[in-house]
């Protein structure tokens, strides 16, 4: 537990003295829910209709843009090897650097995204639902991602292929986590989405760790 | 499970055998493919509602069975090979994938084909047709990620656990998809379910999802002897086979 608390710790550090880094993703997360508009129209019925979508689709974007950093830079430098051989279980090692990554990414992500309902018209009453559905699923983005980083650690050509590899992954995620604001703005009840969202994590947090572990064993061998 | 049958793990003992049975299952496909397309083309009758066009799902129907067949059968090779570290549990997952995505591209291509005359449209997002693409999707990533790794046997164990994850998500994804096409009800035309198969059309899809078989063990046999040649090249009986031959 204290392994866990301390990596955390010093993630956040790390982060906080590069703060580029989760600004980036942050404005392009913005950049790209912008940007769809432009090139669709600004007809605002078809806007409020897209609004869930989009603001999942570029969440999942920006999520993909920063997992690649997940474990590289200690990977370059050896860290990582130190954390494998340490007393150490790699397990801790790996959820404190997800817990970091959704930390810094995810939630970030989460309080944006009411910027994004209001460019979309979205009626207000659905903005709870579009936070409670982001809150609940970009967890599932880091746990499922940080597989997809650590199997494409070292690898080249590693940024598209983790796309390759993890998007189809999180399908389930864009169609609750969109439903469920699709689901709030046509009236009817958010909360089976919602829970379906919370079964995924669930479901994610068993096998994106155990994934992430095998992976970094294999890339450390 | 008796240390016979583990002998064959060695990719060296298992090469021989795996030549011997290719032309076998070769030849089966070959004939299981001629009657199934006899029975298709001559012997069941034309659909009431559908006409000819519906005959693709001769092509069809199989294919789709095969491609996500092909997908639990490559991740069970792949976990196997983890877990038991044998090395040629990971050619065989190798050997299988393209197998596997080319019978995911056909499913869609006949797919689209059928969807043109039947529905009016190439492409519906169907559950079935979505969750088919994204199977595909996964196929591709699994062969990508084994490419993009120089060394076969951290490529093995990467793809291997890949394949896990995949495996236990393709029914969550499966599951989702159909939900949120429910959910969007306007875009879906529902497959219409045929009231009752008539036994010859039956017969015509059992022999040419049997055919589908026989080609894919023939074709992934070869293709594992291919991946064992280009990876035990070093090794002594490689050069002894060469030098004999």
């Amino acid at each position: 537990m204290t392994g866990f608390l301390s990596i955390l710790r010093r993630e956040l550090r790390i982060a906080l003295r590069r703060k580029g880094d989760v600004l980036n993703v942050l404005v392009f997360f913005v950049v790209i829910a912008s940007l769809f508009p432009l090139g669709v129209g600004p007809e605002p019925n078809q806007l409020r209709a897209m609004a869930a979508g989009v603001a999942w689709i570029a969440a999942l974007l920006a999520a993909l843009l920063s997992l690649p950093r997940l474990f590289a830079a200690d990977y370059a430098d050896g860290t990582l090897e130190q954390m494998l051989v340490s007393p150490q279980p790699l397990a801790a090692v790996v959820l404190a650097k997800i817990l970091a990554h959704w930390l810094l990414t995810g939630l970030p992500l989460v309080l944006v995204a009411p910027l994004i309902g209001l460019q979309y018209g979205m009626p207000a009453g659905a903005f709870g639902v579009l936070l409670a559905a982001l809150l609940v699923g970009t967890p599932v983005l880091s746990l499922i991602g940080a597989a997809g980083s650590a199997l494409t650690l070292g690898v080249r050509g590693g940024g598209a292929l983790l796309g390759l590899l993890v998007l189809p992954l999180l399908v389930p995620v864009l169609v609750f986590g969109a439903g469920a604001v699709s689901a709030a703005m046509s009236g009817l009840d958010p909360s089976a989405h919602i829970s379906l969202l919370g079964a995924f994590l669930a479901v994610s947090s068993l096998i994106g760790p155990w994934a992430a572990c095998a992976a970094l064993r294999v890339a450390l061998d | 499970m008796n240390s016979n049958l583990l002998r064959f793990a060695a990719p060296q003992a298992f090469f021989p055998i795996a030549g011997k049975l290719i032309p076998w299952f070769s030849v089966l496909a070959g004939v299981l493919a001629l009657a199934g397309l006899y029975v298709a083309f001559f012997l069941a009758p034309t659909d009431a509602t559908q006409g000819e066009a519906y005959r693709i799902i001769f092509i069809h129907v199989p294919a789709a069975w095969m491609s996500m067949f092909i997908y639990v059968v490559m991740a069970g090779w792949a976990g196997f090979g983890l877990a038991m570290n044998t090395r040629l549990s990971g050619m065989m997952a190798s050997a299988l994938a393209p197998t596997g995505a080319m019978f995911t591209f056909v499913a869609l291509w006949t797919g689209a084909l059928w969807g043109k005359p039947t529905w009016g449209t190439y492409w519906v997002w169907d559950a079935r047709l979505t969750s088919e693409l994204v199977l595909l999707f996964l196929y591709l990533g699994f062969i990508a990620l084994k490419g993009a790794i120089p060394d076969p046997a951290r490529a093995d164990r990467a793809g291997a656990i890949l394949a896990l994850v995949g495996v236990v998500n393709v029914p969550i994804i499966y599951f989702s998809v159909q939900w949120w096409n429910t959910l969007h009800q306007g875009a879906s035309v529902s497959l219409t379910r045929a009231p009752s198969m008539a036994a010859v059309m039956l017969l015509g899809m059992l022999l040419m999802a049997l055919a589908a078989w026989m080609y894919s063990i023939a074709t992934t046999l070869a293709r594992l002897r291919k991946i064992i040649l280009e990876r035990e090249r070093d090794a002594e009986w490689v050069r002894l086979q060469r030098s004999a031959a």
